[in-house]
């Protein structure tokens, strides 16, 4: 309002004085006003730590860090353990990380290193359109294509070739940690791959090049493009792994939702996110309502921390690169 | 062909595969939706409240719906988020600058749904209802940071020769940069708050215990508000098959906007640069 103001006597024919005072006012109102702006982000997360810690008090005094370990979670008795919420975000998020990593930095090279500029256009489009499906949908098609799909095929001849190892054994039901990780892999794979991207572009052009005039294949050179980009590409990963600690829709919709910790993949888990999504809105009882609101602080602090660490290995990228240039 | 020039091959024909995998993964998504949801699609579904089972019933107000909980959180959203994305870029290098930044950054990858709670905690408990607001605040959370960063980087591209021409004219920074710097980097800023809106139009999670959910039109702010992501949630878990059908059609409308604007965006920035 009072920028408005001050627009109206600067189109006015005031003597220059006055426009002086007026443009040294409206320069500080403007300061001021966006500096409040940019105040309030840190006052909203600084609520959030507040409140849901303030929220979750009860649950916080009663278990103290045997909450982290407990492992029961049963609402009637009033226990309540994170563990088996905390090992299926774990697993499933590792899971996710090992199919997408090496996946998503194959993309990256092809479309940033070996793809024709005019492929790769288009095909960084398609893949970052992969990112825009929202959660609730990569959820829906993951009920009714994957896990059939899993079940039917995958799954059976998993069990036939591996199945000695702990992690195939049990009923192949579709339903489960693996199909969790696999949904999740998809999920990640755009925002890990457009990262890697940007770190391979950070890479200064001469690096290639010295590289292929030495007489480097095309691979040879891309190996020292990303020896010289790793840390960004750990940023990237360290991104991703945020990313799928906290996604919440998709993997509720098809990990199985039960609290139990089983080495096997094809058993069903459940998340962090996925106990919010579920029980809040049932949630009986104020200590019940406070685990789970403490649950919503613990994937806060640790998605918090985790991107936050991601942030400075990207940066230690460019911080990098731009000191070479 | 020797050991170097084999492996050069393999490692080409690999991550070439891994593009056209990911690739094929979209178009077998997209085209399962598409398939699916095609054949439930009509005019009645489109406008129709959600009904028992084998009585038909839509998504009407689940679109109205999720258009009030969008205009609402962009109402709020996206002007505080310019805001914001403007102090960074032309008053942000010192070292609040630097924190405001960082901080923002680490928003964006905080999970939805911690949002939820949060909100859920401030409004929710307090009123003791789900209600329109406490969604439209949730989405407008989570869109601040997204719009942030977006407006900070286009802000940044703004050459710096016309913020001291201006200057030089006798314009105050004010001035220089809601008449010159603004305006200049506004098709990227509202690409920007477009994709924010294309972000929050496919939360779900947050909207759970916000917002909840409605079988009815609703345009009250203090009651709660259906939206297309929770219903398509609510019919995909169901039992039965034309539920099941109908979160197919749901979500090809759905899917259907947010691709549209995805590629509005992807227009307007390819003519850009």
């Amino acid at each position: 309002m009072s920028n408005n103001q001050d627009e109206n006597n600067l189109t006015g024919s005031n003597i220059s004085g006055e426009k002086r005072t007026n443009n040294i006012l409206g320069d500080r109102i403007f300061r001021i006003v966006l500096t409040l702006c940019a105040t309030l982000i840190l006052v909203i997360v600084a609520a959030m730590i507040a409140v849901m810690t303030q929220s979750s008090w009860l649950s916080i005094k009663e278990f103290g860090f045997g909450f982290l370990t407990g492992q029961n979670w049963d609402p009637i008795k009033g226990e309540f353990g994170a563990l088996p919420f905390i090992y299926g975000t774990l697993v499933s998020a590792i899971l996710a990380l090992l199919i997408a990593t090496p996946i998503s930095v194959g993309v990256a090279v092809f479309l940033v290193e070996q793809a024709p500029k005019k492929l790769a256009r288009p095909m960084a489009f398609l893949v970052e359109l992969l990112a825009a499906i929202p959660s609730v949908v990569y959820g829906l098609w993951a009920i009714f294509v994957l896990a059939p799909l899993l079940r039917v095929y995958v799954q059976p001849f998993l069990q036939q070739t591996l199945g000695f190892l702990p992690f195939f054994k049990g009923t192949a039901n579709g339903i489960g940690m693996m199909s969790g990780g696999i949904i999740l892999a998809i999920m990640i794979t755009p925002i890990i791959t457009a990262v890697v991207r940007d770190v391979l572009e950070a890479v200064p052009v001469t690096q290639r090049e010295a590289a292929l005039a030495l007489g480097a294949t095309r691979w040879e050179t891309t190996k020292i493009v990303l020896a010289n980009a790793n840390s960004g590409i750990a940023g990237a990963i360290v991104l991703g792994l945020g990313r799928a600690i906290g996604e919440t829709m998709a993997i509720t919709m098809i990990i199985g939702n039960r609290p139990e910790i089983s080495l096997s993949l094809f058993d069903p888990g459940y998340t962090i996110a996925s106990v919010i999504a579920n029980e809040f809105t049932e949630a009986t009882g104020d200590l019940y309502l406070s685990a789970l609101i403490e649950m919503g602080l613990i994937l806060f602090l640790v998605t918090f921390i985790v991107n936050g660490l991601a942030k400075l290995l990207i940066l230690s990228v460019a911080r990098q690169t731009a000191q070479s240039h | 062909m020797d050991k170097r020039r084999l492996t050069n091959s393999i490692m080409t024909t690999l991550t070439a595969a891994c593009a056209f995998g990911v690739i094929t993964v979209l178009i077998l998504v997209l085209g399962y939706i598409a398939f699916q949801g095609i054949s439930s699609l009509s005019w009645q579904f489109l406008v129709q409240t959600p009904k028992p089972v084998g009585e038909g019933g839509g998504i009407g107000n689940a679109i109205v719906g999720s258009l009030i909980l969008l205009g609402l959180a962009s109402l709020v959203g996206i002007p505080l988020g310019i805001a914001i994305g403007t102090y960074l870029a032309e008053m942000g290098d010192g070292w609040f600058g630097t924190i405001v930044r960082f901080v923002a950054d680490t928003m964006i990858g905080i999970p939805s749904i911690v949002f939820g709670v949060f909100v859920y905690a401030v409004v929710v408990l307090q009123q003791g209802y789900f209600s329109t607001l406490a969604g439209a605040v949730t989405l407008a959370l989570i869109m601040i940071p997204i719009v942030t960063r977006t407006t900070e980087e286009m802000v940044r591209l703004v050459p710096k020769s016309m913020r001291e021409g201006a200057l030089a004219l006798g314009a105050p920074q004010w001035r220089v940069t809601k008449d010159i710097v603004i305006p200049a980097a506004m098709t990227g800023i509202a690409t920007g708050a477009m994709l924010a809106v294309a972000r929050v139009l496919g939360e779900t999670a947050p909207l759970l215990f916000t917002a909840f959910g409605s079988r009815f039109y609703n345009i009250y702010l203090d009651e709660p508000m259906a939206s297309l992501t929770v219903q398509i949630y609510n019919y995909a878990i169901s039992p039965f098959e034309e539920w099941h059908a109908k979160a197919w059609a749901a979500t090809l409308v759905l899917v259907t906007l947010i691709l549209f604007i995805n590629i509005i965006v992807r227009f307007l920035t390819r003519q850009k640069y």
